[in-house]
This record gives C-alpha cells, sequence and structure tokens, in this order.
C-alpha cells in the first residue's frame, strides 16, 4: 500500500507558478487609449491584426471595451490594417 | 459647446499648396460656423495600412475645436462632398480624451519651443514608461513532490 505513493517519475513534474496577469491600464493608470497610436495598439493585436481576448492579455473589461473602440478607430484611419499577414 | 478632434486624410496627387488649401478650406468652414479651433496637427505625407482608392499614402490632417453639435454635420457633409478627402473621422472628446489631448498639446508645444532632441527623447521616454508595463522576471520555483 506504501508502495503505491512512492510513485517516481524520471523527469521531475514540473508545477508551473502561474504568473498572475493583470491589467495594465488599472496597474498604470491609464484613463483613456489613444486610437492616434498605432504602435501602442500593437500589443493588443496578434499577427493578422486581430483583437486579442483578454483571456491572453489580462486586460479588465473596462478598458477591454476601451482598446476595442480604439483600435477600430485606428483601422478606419488606416492606423492600422483590418487583414494582414506577419504584422510583427 | 462640446470638444471634438477630426482627423482626414487627403489624396497623395495633391501638390503641397493644394493640400494646404485644403486645409485651409475646411478651417475656414469650421471657423465660419462658430467652432474655436484649439490644436491643428500636420502629419505629412503618411503610408496608409492598407489601400483606399488604389492609393497607399496620404496626407494626415489632425484638428481639435470646440463646436456646437450641429456644426459636425455640416463637416462632414462638406467631407464627403469634397473628392480630395479620402477618409475622415471624427470623435466627440470625452472627459478622459480631452486630459489626454491637453497633455499632448502640451507635449508638442513643449517640444516646438525648445526644439532640442534631447526633451523629443525624454518624452520618449516618459511615454514609454506610461506604455511599458515593467515587467519583471519572476523566479519560478518548481517544488520536487516525493
Amino acid at each position: 500500500m506504501a508502495k503505491q505513493s512512492e510513485i517516481r517519475y524520471l523527469t521531475p513534474l514540473s508545477v508551473d507558478v502561474k504568473k498572475k496577469k493583470y491589467c495594465r491600464f488599472k496597474k498604470n493608470g491609464i484613463k483613456y487609449i489613444d486610437y492616434k497610436d498605432p504602435e501602442f495598439l500593437k500589443k493588443f493585436l496578434n499577427e493578422q491584426g486581430k483583437i486579442l481576448p483578454r483571456r491572453i492579455t489580462g486586460t479588465s473589461l473596462k478598458f477591454q471595451r476601451r482598446v476595442a473602440q480604439a483600435v477600430k478607430r485606428a483601422r478606419h484611419i488606416a492606423l492600422l490594417p483590418y487583414v494582414t499577414d506577419l504584422m510583427k | 459647446m462640446n470638444n471634438y478632434e477630426t482627423v482626414f486624410i487627403l489624396t497623395p496627387v495633391l501638390s503641397d499648396v493644394q493640400m494646404k488649401e485644403t486645409v485651409e478650406k475646411f478651417k475656414n468652414l469650421l471657423t465660419d460656423q462658430g467652432a474655436e479651433i484649439v490644436n491643428e496637427e500636420d502629419w505629412g505625407l503618411r503610408k496608409l495600412a492598407y489601400n483606399i482608392d488604389k492609393k497607399t499614402t496620404g496626407f494626415y490632417t489632425f484638428l481639435e475645436f470646440k463646436a456646437d453639435p450641429s456644426v459636425i454635420d455640416k463637416l462632414e457633409v462638406n467631407f464627403r462632398r469634397d473628392e480630395r478627402v479620402v477618409r475622415f473621422l471624427t470623435v466627440k472628446q470625452d472627459k478622459f480624451a480631452y486630459e489626454y489631448a491637453l497633455k499632448r498639446r502640451n507635449n508638442k508645444g513643449g517640444k516646438k519651443k525648445e526644439a532640442d532632441p534631447s526633451s523629443a527623447d525624454s518624452r520618449k521616454r516618459k511615454e514609454n514608461v506610461r506604455v511599458n508595463e515593467s515587467e519583471q522576471p519572476e523566479v519560478t520555483t518548481n517544488e520536487k513532490e516525493d
């Protein structure tokens, strides 16, 4: 019975300590997201120019809405592409 | 009176003089309607992120102004009628946008007055600090369990 609990692995089990995600806007006290700054907005886009979900960026709901709004405005005035490949 | 900002793109086929003329036209249109222009920025000829009317570049102009809501309708009608304008975007500034715009204007004014690279540099650095999250490399501890 005691032997069952003594399971040994060849490689130590990696227990990933998950890094807590946080909302960078709340943390840094950013209140307004500028649609005129495409370089900043690119942090919230993937390679194809799609908006990254909150579960990846960790942005709070309130600011995710504002990011989305800013990205859409930037797309309209051709500062960001609607569709692309290999943006970065 | 509300605060608005507008970005519009003019076709690259215009000469510099024609471009300035067009910008003047819209500025006059605004002032004639009783709007007060607060800030004007000329971003110059920029590359577009995607083609618009088979053009890859455009003259960007950014205006900030105080106006009554009725002025916006007239302005946008004129944007649509003018074939030199390929794209425009008018946004009402909420309180956060207004604060941001104030800061932006002050930064720009400071840069213009001093016009030395060090101030521009420091501004950029400040922006980076604001923009970039300071990520410390976290030491992950893998605990071995027997």
